[in-house]
């Protein structure tokens, strides 16, 4: 267990920024260099660093997230640790078998069967043709395509391409495993069973890395997480606390947006949103919420055209798109009453143990009843995430697998042994 | 556990790392190889890697091959309409019309002699030099040896040849000639035209990674090639000067060794072949040692 799996030190690695584009043409290169036959080439070239001075050390059988926002060189690292591209600087040593995952499917072939696309991917992501064929039931089994076999996947609905493309992946047996992000795709249930067969994984001392933006899954799967920012290695520790600072520092803003501009702030004449905010019950802009706690959704706004009744409302959609539920403000402070021109906070608490786990968009909208209006409405203004920390006193109880559903309220549940005899009798009268 | 699984034991730079060699042959999971990652320099073939992924070189050529006739009427029976009708072509206004001289054998045989090993070639090549662009999914998104993509696209050309070679069977039976004891070396002029077609390809493809204009240029290369190619000519129309310049062209070495080797025609001399094999293997190394040298950027550029 002790044993060093991944060992990275001073990691770094540049793009020039003309070398990233893409199609540069022959011509354009031939014109660069007839134009200036001796200059520096490449002069002006930028260089960006997507990575710079990465080390760490990962042992074997442990299971690591990799967080950071858009950019910070998540996708980059994996794609230098499952050796796609190469690093600029630094070196990494691997001990034993890299399998990378960086998406699910790869080199799936649409006109081909599910049968044969099990084999080509398979062997795509290192795995021996024997070991394709001992797995194979296996593998056909956990996606649930037995009756399409034979059918070309381009025929397959979106659902069980997904889950025959995870489902070779899940079986693979390495000993590192490189994990992007690719639970992002397939419907929940599924999902969750990837999940747990992911957790399975690790507890087989296979070494895992997971990148991921899902700090529910990131809780739940990792003990350990390395947070990356503009491509430089900030913080390594305990997941936890490394999803606090995350949340904390400001990274992920996404739990809090304001709109500086007035001009560019949603809305119309008579009402613009100034901010909406998700904050827990402490006051503190929160973008990983635990499951039990309450957590406020505030929206400020600013009226400028006063004598309207305005209704300010959210809506709440999961990670698939649907949409929990709506809420309006029906306080009787201002209901049905004209507002005056001014600056106002809606705030709107969502009780604890309601939500489910995973991320939560919020839409951010104002608008009079009566007449129908809308004055703004603003998509996915905020998210945040609800994270179980399956600690025992959360409707998960002591229960560690999927768990499905668009809401998980805490119901208050009696349980009576009942006389023996009572039921009996019963029957006896009956017949 | 995985004692049968490719393990590739190497590094991806140039430096290795000593346990590599140990666990070539099979690694468990107690001596776990150890992969070093670090920016390469210099040139290195290691071939072994490819040797390592054989397998998915297998799996990559098998499904070119289910693939590429699939939604099409006619299906395999392309590979015999192409070099059919363009045999037929070439007899009619070549050999009828312009009367070119064909070392004494039936002019739709001589063309067809030709343009067999010719289109096994112009295939493969046309094939392998857009093989990288057209996996990019695979080159972005999973690791193995990159020079599995072309060498898998050229072999799919040896199927559309041996269902052709059929053709050419029938026409030396309607045209009562027999083959000579030299048919034994067919197998290595195909070996040799499908080399031919790996090493340019590599090159291109390398190449079409960044740019684009090479998949502009293909089309052109191998119809001017075609020309420098004794498909629809004799190399006996060369003078003999220019021979062994001529030779540089490898696929002329082919399509003379094959019309050697099946009617005897002995057009093709020594020093053509000579010259021939030494260009092609002058080219793949060059070709191997440009695509090892692009290799690390492809996933960036592609």
């Amino acid at each position: 267990m002790s044993q060093v799996a991944i060992q990275a030190s001073g990691v770094g690695k540049h793009y020039k920024l003309g070398l990233r584009e893409r199609n540069v043409s022959l011509r354009e290169t031939i014109t660069r260099m007839v134009s200036a036959p001796f200059g520096k080439r490449g002069a002006g070239d930028e260089m960006f660093w997507a990575l710079q001075d990465i080390s760490f050390e990962v042992r074997q059988g442990e299971v690591i997230g990799v967080i950071g926002r858009n950019g910070a060189g998540k996708s980059t690292l994996l794609k230098i640790l499952s050796r796609i591209t190469e690093p600029t600087a630094g070196r990494i040593v691997l001990h034993g078998r890299v399998a990378s995952l960086l998406e699910v499917g790869t080199g799936f072939h649409p006109e081909l069967s599910g049968r044969e696309n099990i084999y080509l991917n398979g062997a795509i992501l290192g795995m021996r043709r024997n070991d394709i064929r001992r797995r194979f039931d296996e593998i056909v089994a956990f996606a649930e395509v037995e009756r399409f076999l034979d059918t070309s996947v381009k025929h397959y609905s979106s659902g069980m391409y997904m889950r025959l493309a995870f489902s070779v992946a899940a079986h693979l047996e390495p000993d590192v495993m490189l994990i992007d992000e690719v639970l992002a795709v397939g419907d929940s249930a599924f999902q969750r069973k990837c999940l747990n067969k992911m957790e399975s994984v690790g507890r087989h001392g296979r070494t895992v890395i997971f990148v991921s933006h899902s700090m529910s899954a990131i809780a739940r799967l990792c003990p350990r997480t390395v947070l990356l920012d503009g491509g430089r290695l900030r913080i390594d520790g305990e997941t936890p606390a490394v999803v606090r600072e995350y949340l904390s520092s400001g990274l992920g803003t996404s739990a809090a947006r304001e709109w500086a501009d007035p001009s560019k702030r949603p809305g119309n004449d008579i009402v613009r949103l100034r901010a909406v905010r998700v904050r827990s019950e402490k006051g503190r802009i929160e973008e990983a919420v635990d499951i039990r706690r309450p957590v406020t959704i505030e929206m400020e706004y600013e009226v400028l055209t006063g004598g309207t009744v305005l209704v300010p409302n959210l809506h709440l959609f999961n990670e698939e798109g649907a949409c929990l539920f709506i809420s309006q403000d029906l306080s009787p402070a201002w209901r049905g009453k004209r507002r005056p021109a001014g600056t106002y906070r809606s705030e709107a608490t969502i009780p604890g143990n309601f939500l489910a786990e995973g991320s939560i968009t919020v839409t951010a909208a104002i608008s009079t009843t009566d007449p129908v209006a809308i004055h703004v409405n603003e998509p996915d203004a905020v998210a945040f995430q609800v994270v179980d920390k399956a600690e025992g006193d959360s409707v998960r109880g002591d229960y560690r697998g999927p768990l499905p559903g668009a809401v998980r309220p805490m119901l208050s549940w009696t349980t009576t042994e009942l006389d023996e005899a009572g039921p009996a009798v019963t029957l006896k009268a009956i017949t | 556990m995985n004692a049968k699984l490719p393990a590739p034991a190497d590094s991806v730079g140039a430096a290795r790392d000593a346990s590599s060699e140990a666990n070539a042959g099979a690694p468990d999971a107690g001596t776990a190889p150890a992969i070093v990652i670090e920016a390469s320099s210099g040139i290195t073939f290691r071939l072994g890697d490819v040797w390592a992924y054989r397998e998915l070189l297998y799996f990559l050529f098998w499904r070119d091959f289910k693939v590429r006739y699939k939604q099409t009427i006619l299906g395999a029976s392309w590979a015999v309409l192409q070099p059919v009708a363009t045999m037929a072509v070439f007899t009619i206004f070549l050999g009828r019309f312009a009367k070119v001289s064909s070392d004494g054998i039936p002019y739709s045989l001589f063309v067809f002699s030709g343009l067999l090993p010719w289109q096994l070639f112009a295939f493969s090549l046309t094939a392998s030099s857009g093989s990288l662009v057209s996996n990019t999914h695979l080159i972005t998104k999973v690791y193995f040896p990159r020079l599995v993509i072309p060498i898998s696209s050229v072999l799919v050309g040896l199927v559309d040849f041996m269902i052709a070679s059929v053709i050419l069977v029938l026409l030396m039976m309607y045209h009562h000639v027999t083959p000579t004891p030299g048919l034994l070396i067919l197998p290595l002029l195909v070996a040799f035209a499908v080399i031919t077609a790996l090493a340019v390809g590599l090159f291109l493809s390398a190449l079409n990674v960044q740019y684009r204009d090479v998949k502009h240029t293909i089309p052109f290369l191998v119809q001017f090639w075609m020309f420098a190619t004794p498909i629809v000519y004799p190399s006996s129309l060369v003078p003999e000067k220019w021979r062994a310049l001529y030779g540089l062209n490898p696929m002329a070495g082919v399509v003379d060794g094959f019309r050697w080797a099946l009617f005897g025609t002995s057009t093709g001399s020594g020093s053509l072949i000579l010259v021939s094999v030494v260009s092609v293997l002058l080219i793949l190394f060059v070709g191997i040692a440009y695509f090892r040298r692009m290799e690390r950027g492809f996933a960036d550029l592609v």
